[in-house]
């Protein structure tokens, strides 16, 4: 199959996924439908009801006497408030990282090695509970923050930073909020936890190694005349690797980066384990005090599905834009 | 091609769902039987309920209830055999009828009872949920948490409780949530949080066996909620349900009785009291009825003890939980504990 030929593709079944939708509900009142709709209602129908936990952070605000779509709704947001970040992470650490471990300067060369060999050999859950750890241990108590800058405070609370709000009604942030200690925490601003500051690190890091070995490889697929003609045109190196070699490179790089962008988003489900409050954390927890464990779980299943097919189809479009001209 | 795995899924999960809503009543006690074994979900490790040793072996209050049931059963309290199950998997676990009896600290409440397709049988427990703080937050009563940080397991009764204590009370407080019991409370031990919430017999192990040092910890003294804790079987099945309900009232007669494991054997010998005698096997054949031997009280309350030794050994006040009896004591002595009559 050709790499734009996959761009209807993932559409397609989205919109095919969507037309059942869409034919399920016109014929809602159709005796055979309408048994599914009631199954469905039965099935589903938890959802409406009050969830009764917390959510402990997110942009989405939440309060336990919200209903468990609400709930699921707020995980989505996190799990995308801690991909998001962490994707932009990985690539840019990546690529840095993929150019390094092809200089000729030996000690970055083999710093990059080093990088690259050591996260990408070591299982993701280990090194997101070290990392947990380690931050929750070196970081000082949050009853005594240190300040970092004026008005940001670092804890084992998190990273504190001011944050402007806006007044209610207002569209427009007209001020800054700036964090202050109390007795147990540091409370207003932006608040970083611990937890998610594990997560984004977490799987950046070890994503951006993966990244780097892609990059290294289609630098590497450039046929080397290519380089040695941008010498020849009088390039410097820098210019050679910006307007000569990445462009090809990228034809290689792409696909393969859609790939890790995708495993980085199902890989953040591992976020539980460490306590951050994302679509699965939130689906386990609905799941226990429901019982309804295959309707959790097929939540969780479609949001995924839905989130890869989407990033799936912008990195096609992307590949479209970078792949060889009329060649299929 | 692509096109397919969503419609695929759909049509698989379609399955999968009606599957699931077909209940199987099937015959646990001959299946028991047949295998050889009684089959016991049980946590991964919590102190004093259900926790392996260095070497495997199971101890506490809900392997012992499991135990007890083995040895009614089969005659041998060594026929008990242990699945290890978190929180979450617990009651789809029990469902999928992996576990004949789950045994594992699970609250009894309305919405488990209604919906899980469980019931539960007689409690073993009666607990309620605490708070663990350092001392040095300074910190004597729950009021006093306003602000804080709380950590604890996600899926749990214990973190629902939280929210609505926190509501209902207007402490605001935010809780951090973490997949499996070991990493929450390590992470409040990491100082991550000011307070740790569970079951309080469970915060007990915690601060004796996990602490860095365990007069740097102290349990407020509110509880915030009740928590009965009892084993549950798979509904759809009333003859091991009966027997599930009925050993653990054995055990609590036997204590009402004066029977003990130690002297159980001299008064199958020589005891003259009615109620004494059906328990030890000597008087009516009431195992019949159960669809099980004339002897397996005799054989539970030997394999086990009656249900106050049973929890002095494994959370009394010389256990390393060190709980006092409190409300898990016997009715007649200022507790909770009331055995249906077994005759």
């Amino acid at each position: 199959m050709t790499s734009t030929a996959r761009v209807p593709a993932a559409l397609w079944a989205l919109l095919a996924f969507a037309a059942l939708a869409l034919a399920l509900w016109l014929l809602r009142e159709v005796p055979g439908v309408a048994s599914v709709w009631a199954w469905l209602g039965a099935q589903f129908g938890f959802l409406q009801q009050p969830a009764g936990f917390g959510i402990a952070e997110g942009w989405l605000a939440f309060d336990s006497g919200d209903s468990y779509a609400r709930a699921f709704q707020a995980g989505l947001v996190n799990t995308v408030r801690a991909a998001v970040p962490a994707a932009v992470l990985a690539v840019v650490l990546g690529t840095l990282l993929g150019i390094g471990r092809l200089t000729s300067h030996l000690l970055v060369r083999a710093l990059c090695t080093a990088y690259v060999e050591t996260l990408r050999n070591v299982p993701l859950l280990v090194q997101l509970l070290m990392l947990y750890f380690a931050l929750t241990h070196l970081l000082p108590d949050s009853t005594e923050p240190v300040q970092l800058l004026p008005g940001w405070w670092l804890s084992k609370g998190g990273l504190s930073l001011p944050w402007p709000v806006r007044e209610d009604g207002a569209f427009w942030p007209s001020r800054l909020e700036w964090p202050e200690p109390t007795a147990f925490n540091v409370i207003g601003g932006a608040a970083l936890s611990p937890e998610y500051l594990t997560i984004v690190l977490g799987l950046g890091l070890y994503t951006a190694a993966f990244v780097a070995e892609i990059v290294r490889a289609g630098i590497g697929s450039v046929a080397v005349g290519q380089k040695l003609a941008a010498q020849a045109l009088g390039m410097q190196a820098g210019q050679q690797l910006r307007l000569v070699v990445l462009p090809q490179a990228l034809r290689v790089i792409v696909p393969a980066l859609t790939n890790q962008l995708l495993s980085l988003v199902k890989n953040s489900s591992l976020a539980v384990a460490v306590g951050y409050p994302e679509l699965v954390s939130v689906a386990n927890t609905s799941l226990n005090s429901t019982g309804r464990a295959f309707e959790c779980i097929a939540i969780v299943m479609a949001v995924y599905l839905v989130l890869s097919l989407l990033i799936s189809a912008a990195m096609n479009v992307y590949n479209a834009r970078v792949a060889l001209r009329g060649w299929r | 091609m692509r096109k397919l795995p969503p419609v695929a899924l759909a049509a698989g999960a379609l399955l999968l769902a009606l599957a699931s809503t077909t209940a199987q009543a099937g015959k646990t006690l001959d299946a028991v039987k047949a295998r050889g074994t009684v089959k016991c979900g049980v946590t991964n490790g919590v102190a004093g309920f259900s926790a392996p040793d260095t070497q495997g072996n199971w101890s506490g209050l809900d392997v012992d209830t499991c135990r007890a049931i083995a040895a009614a059963v089969l005659g041998d309290a060594k026929k008990a055999e242990f699945v290890p199950l978190n929180s979450q998997q617990r009651f789809a676990a029990l469902q999928a009828g992996e576990v004949d009896i789950l045994t594992r600290n699970t609250t009894w409440n309305l919405t488990r009872d209604a919906s899980l397709g469980l019931h539960f049988t007689t409690i073993n427990y009666y607990d309620g949920q605490g708070f663990l703080v350092p001392k040095k937050i300074k910190v004597t009563s729950a009021k006093q948490l306003k602000g804080a940080t709380i950590c604890t397991q996600a899926g749990t009764t214990n973190e629902k409780n939280v929210a609505e204590w926190s509501k209902a009370q207007g402490i605001p407080v935010k809780t951090v949530v973490f997949e499996s019991f070991e990493a929450s409370f390590k992470a409040f031990f990491s100082g991550r949080c000011q307070a740790f919430t569970t079951d309080t017999s469970a915060l007990a192990g915690l601060r004796n066996k996990e602490a860095p040092n365990p007069d740097d910890y102290l349990i407020l003294p509110d509880l915030i909620s009740k928590e009965p804790l009892a084993p549950a079987v798979k509904r759809g099945d009333d003859e091991w349900f009966a027997i599930v309900k009925w050993v653990p009232n054995a055990l609590i007669e036997a204590e009402e009785l004066g029977i003990t494991q130690a002297n159980i054997d001299q008064l199958r010998s020589n005891s003259k009291d009615p109620a004494q005698q059906r328990l030890v096997g000597t008087g009516d054949d009431l195992g019949k009825l159960l669809g099980l031997d004339k002897d397996w009280s005799y054989h539970a309350i030997k394999a086990v003890g009656n249900h106050g030794e049973m929890f002095e050994r494994n959370v009394g006040p010389k256990s390393a939980l060190a709980l006092p009896r409190g409300f898990n004591n016997l009715w007649n002595r200022g507790g909770l504990l009331y055995a249906m009559p077994v005759r």
